[in-house]
């Protein structure tokens, strides 16, 4: 018998005091000087970021996100110890499929606030019942309202087995998972766990490994090879945030919890170089408010260090890195062409792959960047599970 | 993005980490093996240049003249417009004191996990401590009265405004040094050393051992002040030494540094051979060749060298990452939260000192937050940080430098070199101290030891 009553209702209500505060840090910012001509190369231009500062604190409408945000069903509970968020979506559609939505870093639950109501609905947004879904998304641990972290070891075989417990306590015996980032990583392993229970898993934003076999990467086509050499590029040039991340994560967290604009170029910077290169600004990839609800929901909740905490629990978890039996649960992908590094055949190497797409409009943050086409994809894949 | 970056790759893989990279390659395991990013990226770095020379050629690929010897760059490339030399005094307006104590008063913390202690960064409670102290008792005005003791001037050179402490001996036949404070340190770190070498008889030394010393602060570096072009490398900011010598008219000198500033005073005498007659270094990288021959007859003390290297790569070289490819999105938290920027720097001066519980168990407090305070007045979080994004470009450099040189080894200093390896490079060291205190801030730490070393090493020079 699960205990339902350790789950409460829960809506956001920042106070206003802290909606103020953050309006008086950023009045009172004050600014680096910057390199002339390099544009984004070495980070964030001031001018674009004292731009975005002055709208977040003059034109940004807190209450209203949050409002949006809250008409959306959302709880707490305490699995393992850790209080856990989750927006919960139920559909009117009496054969809708349970799916479970994982986040990544540095996004959060709001990056899939416009995917709920045609998930859930799909009739009132031009789709079909049948491709009906309860949606559960939770906030992984030490990531904005499942806060504060209750203590060091939240890596990802433990985040994944508290959002099993959570399906099991939400009374779902069936159910899909899709993910993306962070999410890329912890759906597959919800398979792995929860193989009687997970019914697919739908990934984006996956990364695969090479062997070490040189056979392995013979005969790439010339999309792969460019994304074999996004990898490189990624691991020498753009990785920085990780290895700090990973190893030292209340350092930064210091200057990130003090300072919003510290926090707002610290994500920033990642919704320029990881959404579609065709766009010239973030905003141009993503709804400018959307990205800032994402950031107000770190800086609200002070997360910055909680949620780099779980880097370092990658870099330091053994499992991480060890041999891993080959998944059974089917596998659908979703490669961003512009942005991804996943390789087909890498992945079906470790997974059960059985749905593969590609796509050439949007970047890393699909659920923000390409709605369309994630919905499209998700319904497609998991009606072969209906 | 993230990925699964190793805390405890296998010995196997670590070797030339890069060997995935070399053959164009990136495997899990290569990739998780050798710390993700950190290796990836911390084995270029010419400032703490960790790594193997195997992962050195790789990176230097894309350049196909970085691994040979440049061409010897004139001191000063362009016309300087103001040559002059002005006398410069510290004096930080009350307003800029009062905005600080300002902003610590309402910091506002993160949170912390309980009982981790130092491994992930800072603790909470020491922050809080070491920052109620900033606030109420530290008192900068004192300190900038000491700074101020020192003759301090600035100037122009290639561009960019230069700051050095310039003390002359009173002895008729002191010595030149040039002396090169590196990354996050500053002119502070020599405010305990610069007396003793310049007036050795008033500190029980010998008229003989005296010098007259130049503390320069590198472009975008305290009162040097943030850079606005780019390309200031460590081989620039060496030009732009020999250039403040022979303005100083010191056609006979020596030079002595660690960390960034090891490389730049190695530069020196590359690009000032005529008049620079040795270095005097506390920090020198050194790199196995791949062949796993010469590991087998290390010393364990050499062994312990490269345990810390290892350490380094796996959990410390996350700043350095960060620095040398993303400065300017890292300096909006650095340069508004003056929190942001203590931890910054005070996790290094605890990591990378002969420390046990605190940083305070090996330096001095006030003069830590002094060090801090050049980089919190002048703004510098930025343009200190740029100086790894240069030179990661040019990193794989692997020059011959035949002058003299002297090396101080400090126990728990990261980047302490193999002895043999050393010599590959620097084919003319002709002193080599061990010492059995000591960390990455020498002068700050142990400046008796260090005091000491640089005497006897230009003793057999001047």
């Amino acid at each position: 018998m699960m205990n339902q009553s350790a789950i409460s209702t829960f809506r956001i209500d920042i106070p206003q005091a802290d909606i103020v505060d953050l309006q008086e840090r950023l009045t009172d910012t004050r600014w680096p000087s910057e390199l002339e001509g390099v544009g984004w190369s070495r980070g964030v231009p001031v001018e674009y970021l004292q731009g975005l500062a002055g709208y977040w604190r003059d034109g940004f409408d807190w209450r209203a996100q949050e409002a949006r945000i809250n008409e959306f069903p959302q709880f707490l509970v305490e699995i393992d110890g850790q209080t856990i968020h989750f927006v919960h979506g139920k559909s009117g559609e009496p054969n809708a499929t349970p799916l479970l939505l994982i986040h990544g870093w540095p996004g959060s639950f709001v990056e899939f606030i416009d995917l709920i109501g045609p998930l859930t609905d799909p009739v009132a947004h031009g789709g079909n019942a049948e491709d009906a879904f309860d949606v559960v998304i939770p906030s992984i641990p030490g990531f904005g309202f499942s806060m504060p972290l209750s203590g060091p070891g939240w890596s990802d075989p433990r985040v994944t087995q508290a959002f099993t417990e959570l399906m099991a306590r939400l009374g779902y015996d069936r159910y899909g998972v899709q993910g993306g980032d962070v999410g890329a990583f912890v759906a597959p392993l919800l398979a792995q766990i929860d193989p009687s229970h997970v019914v697919g898993v739908h990934v984006n934003a996956l990364v695969t490994f090479p062997s070490g076999d040189p056979a392995e990467l013979e005969g790439l086509t010339e999309s792969e090879q460019e994304r074999m050499a996004r990898f490189q590029n990624f691991e020498q040039d753009m990785s920085g945030y990780m290895s700090m991340q990973g190893t030292r994560p209340q350092t930064l967290a210091y200057g990130l919890s003090d300072s919003p604009v510290g926090q707002l170029a610290w994500i920033v910077e990642k919704f320029k170089e990881w959404t579609d290169p065709a766009a010239e600004l973030p905003e141009d990839a993503v709804d400018r408010d959307h990205l800032l609800t994402n950031i107000s929901i770190y800086w609200f909740t002070n997360t910055a260090g909680s949620s780099a905490n779980h880097y370092y629990e990658g870099f330091h978890d053994p499992s991480a890195f060890a041999p891993k039996e080959r998944g059974t649960v089917p596998m659908g992908v979703a490669v961003s062409l512009t942005q991804d590094i996943a390789i087909r055949r890498l992945a079906e190497r470790d997974y059960n792959v059985v749905h593969w797409t590609e796509f050439d409009e949007g970047g890393h943050f699909a659920a923000m960047e390409a709605p369309e086409f994630l919905i499209d994809d998700v319904r497609t894949f998991f009606r072969r599970f209906r | 993005m993230r990925n699964l970056h190793a805390g405890h790759p296998d010995p196997a893989s670590r070797g030339p980490a890069g060997a995935g990279n070399a053959e164009g390659l990136l495997t899990r395991r290569a990739f998780l093996g050798a710390g993700g990013a950190a290796v990836g990226i911390a084995a270029i770095n010419p400032l703490t240049g960790f790594g193997t020379s195997a992962e050195r050629e790789v990176h230097a690929m894309p350049n196909e003249n970085a691994s040979q010897p440049r061409a010897v760059s004139p001191a000063v490339p362009r016309e300087e417009p103001d040559a002059e030399i002005r006398p410069f005094r510290i004096a930080i307006p009350q307003s800029d004191l009062d905005d600080l104590h300002r902003r610590l008063t309402r910091t506002r913390w993160p949170s912390e996990l309980k009982n981790v202690g130092w491994e992930r960064g800072i603790p909470l409670g020491y922050m809080e401590e070491l920052t109620e102290y900033w606030r109420t008792a530290y008192d900068w005005r004192a300190q900038e009265a000491r700074l101020n003791a020192f003759p301090q001037f600035m100037t122009t050179i290639d561009g960019a405004n230069i700051h050095f402490l310039h003390v002359r001996s009173a002895e008729p036949d002191a010595f030149p040094i040039i002396i090169t404070h590196g990354w996050p340190g500053s002119i502070v770190e020599f405010m305990e050393v610069i007396g003793p070498l310049v007036d050795p008889v008033a500190h029980g030394g010998d008229a003989a051992d005296a010098f007259d010393v130049v503390v320069p602060s590198i472009p975008g570096f305290g009162f040097s002040g943030p850079t606005r072009e780019t390309g200031w490398t460590t081989r620039r900011v060496a030009s732009a030494w020999a250039e403040l010598m022979r303005r100083l008219g010191y056609e006979r000198y020596g030079a002595q540094g660690g960390d960034t500033g090891s490389f730049i005073s190695r530069h020196l005498g590359l690009v000032d051979p005529d008049h620079l007659i040795g270095v005097h270094l506390n920090f020198l990288m050194t790199f196995p060749t791949g062949d796993p021959a010469e590991l087998e007859g290390l010393t364990e003390k050499e062994q312990a060298r490269l345990a810390l290297v290892d350490r380094f790569n796996t959990e410390l070289s996350g700043y350095y990452a960060v620095q040398s490819t993303r400065p300017q999105t890292l300096a909006y938290g650095l340069t508004d939260s003056p929190v942001g920027q203590l931890a910054w720097i005070v996790d290094l001066f605890k990591e990378w000192t002969d420390s046990t519980d605190v940083p305070e168990d090996a330096i001095d407090r006030d003069q830590m937050l002094t060090n801090v305070m050049l980089y919190w007045l002048t703004e510098t979080a930025r343009s200190s940080a740029d100086i790894y994004k240069e030179d990661a470009a040019s990193w794989g450099e692997t020059e011959i430098f035949d002058l003299p040189m002297g090396l101080a080894l400090f126990p728990k200093e990261i980047g302490q070199p193999i002895r043999a390896w050393a010599e590959r490079e620097n084919t003319n060291i002709i002193h080599w101290s061990e010492f059995d205190r000591g960390g990455h801030f020498p002068a700050m730490e142990r400046p008796d030891l260090l005091i000491g070393d640089v005497r006897d090493f230009f003793r057999q020079l001047r």
